[in-house]
């Protein structure tokens, strides 16, 4: 295969990861590692670079939108970048002492996992919760624009047990390359009891900066290929632009269970070369 | 009072606009210059085999932000592409300093704190991390 053929090929890939990880909310960003490795057989370490920059543009470009939306909470979002993006730092540093194999093998893991994680119901919310000292100390408490009209109020609860999960979150990101949008929505949904939509649209807005601190080092590494990252890069952000403008309401569903079961079989790929030393 | 709080929320929702549109910014001027590199990279390169299989590490014109600016400078394909990803990944980086600016507008000093500790991480990976290796 020349340059062309597979600046091509990935783009339309990536495209297609983009396009799904946006309809369905799960995020491109998961696949696109399993796709360019046991797909292309790119080595893992320049597949985790490319992706990395991909989940930055895609994260920024709905940033965008969301932010005039009144939904995402700035300081919750920016006490809680300081665990993501330290825990980013320390992901990506230990992503250089991981063989590949493992490497493989925790991302199996993490697939299985989150497409575990995208078929549980979510318990329902609970509302109306007393204020917690620290959470009120930190000002994180707000209100947003409810579905039955007016502002709705919330407290935020548990702030360290939610600090610690957004580091788990930004080292996994760090190590892995992925925005880990799943974790940090857990973290501060059923964690810290913040509002839903709260909390997908905080977690969108810190994607990108806990992406970014990995990012660097990975640039410094010599792990993003310029070659490589091209094609994800502007064929996973035209992917999810376009999956943004398309309103599929009913479909939404069954391409969710669908893009449950690639990931899940992707996850299961991922073990098994990373244990067979495939990779 | 009223005047003050209407004065407050202008400059909140004017912040908003600045850091949307700092984003929307970025991510399509970073685009736009990787495609552009792409082009030339390709029309350079296209036909050559690709090898990501094994793994060799970038250059190092290719992973040092003085580098990637020379190389970008010197009109090279790869060196222009990552030029636009070093936009790309500055694109946050930018967004979190407004952001100190922003919580300076509103005296809050605490956030003021939180943002700084933020921007070191990501100025500290960005450029000074290549030297731990």
């Amino acid at each position: 295969m020349n340059h062309l053929e597979f600046t091509l090929l990935v783009a339309a890939g990536s495209f297609a990861a983009g396009l799904l990880g946006s309809l369905t909310g799960l995020g491109g960003g998961v696949v696109l590692v399993p796709l360019l490795t046991l797909f292309f057989k790119v080595d893992i370490r320049y597949a985790i670079g490319a992706s990395l920059v991909s989940v930055i543009a895609t994260s920024s470009g709905a940033a965008a939108a969301y932010v005039k939306e009144g939904f995402s909470n700035i300081r919750i979002g920016m006490f809680l970048e300081i665990a993501t993006t330290i825990g980013a730092l320390a992901g990506a540093f230990l992503a250089a002492f991981i063989s590949t194999r493992a490497l493989a093998v925790i991302f199996g893991i993490m697939l299985l996992y989150s497409a575990y994680l995208s078929r549980k119901p979510r318990p329902r919310a609970q509302r109306n919760l007393p204020p917690d000292p620290l959470a009120t100390r930190l000002r994180m408490n707000g209100e947003f624009p409810s579905e039955e009209g007016g502002m709705r109020h919330y407290n935020v609860q548990r702030v360290p047990m939610g600090f610690s999960l957004m580091f788990g979150a930004g080292a996994l990101s760090g190590l892995l390359g992925i925005g880990s949008g799943a974790v940090k929505v857990l973290a501060m949904d059923q964690a810290m009891k913040i509002p839903f939509k709260v909390s997908t649209t905080t977690s969108n807005f810190m994607i990108g900066v806990t992406a970014a601190a990995s990012a660097g080092v990975y640039l410094n590494r010599g792990y993003v290929d310029p070659g490589l990252a091209m094609p994800v890069m502007l064929g996973v952000l035209a992917g999810s632009m376009l999956g943004a403008h398309i309103l599929m309401k009913a479909e939404t569903k069954i391409l969710r269970v669908v893009f449950s079961v690639v990931i899940a079989i992707l996850g299961l790929q991922m073990l098994y070369k990373g244990l067979t030393g495939g990779i | 009072m009223a005047e003050i709080a209407g004065q407050h929320g202008w400059t909140d929702q004017k912040l908003e606009n600045i850091v949307g549109n700092l984003l929307r910014t970025g991510v399509s001027l970073a685009a736009l210059v990787v495609f552009i590199g792409g082009i030339i990279y390709l029309i350079r390169h296209g036909r050559e085999p690709v090898n990501y299989h094994v793994f060799q590490g970038e250059p190092s014109d290719l992973k040092t932000v003085p580098g990637i600016i020379r190389s970008a400078l010197g009109l090279h394909g790869r060196g222009i592409i990552q030029f636009g990803l070093l936009l790309l990944i500055a694109t946050p980086v930018f967004r979190v300093a407004l952001s100190i600016w922003g919580f300076a507008a509103e005296k809050d000093r605490m956030y003021m704190l939180f943002t700084a500790i933020v921007l070191i991480v990501l100025l500290y990976s960005l450029l000074g991390s290549g030297s731990a290796f």
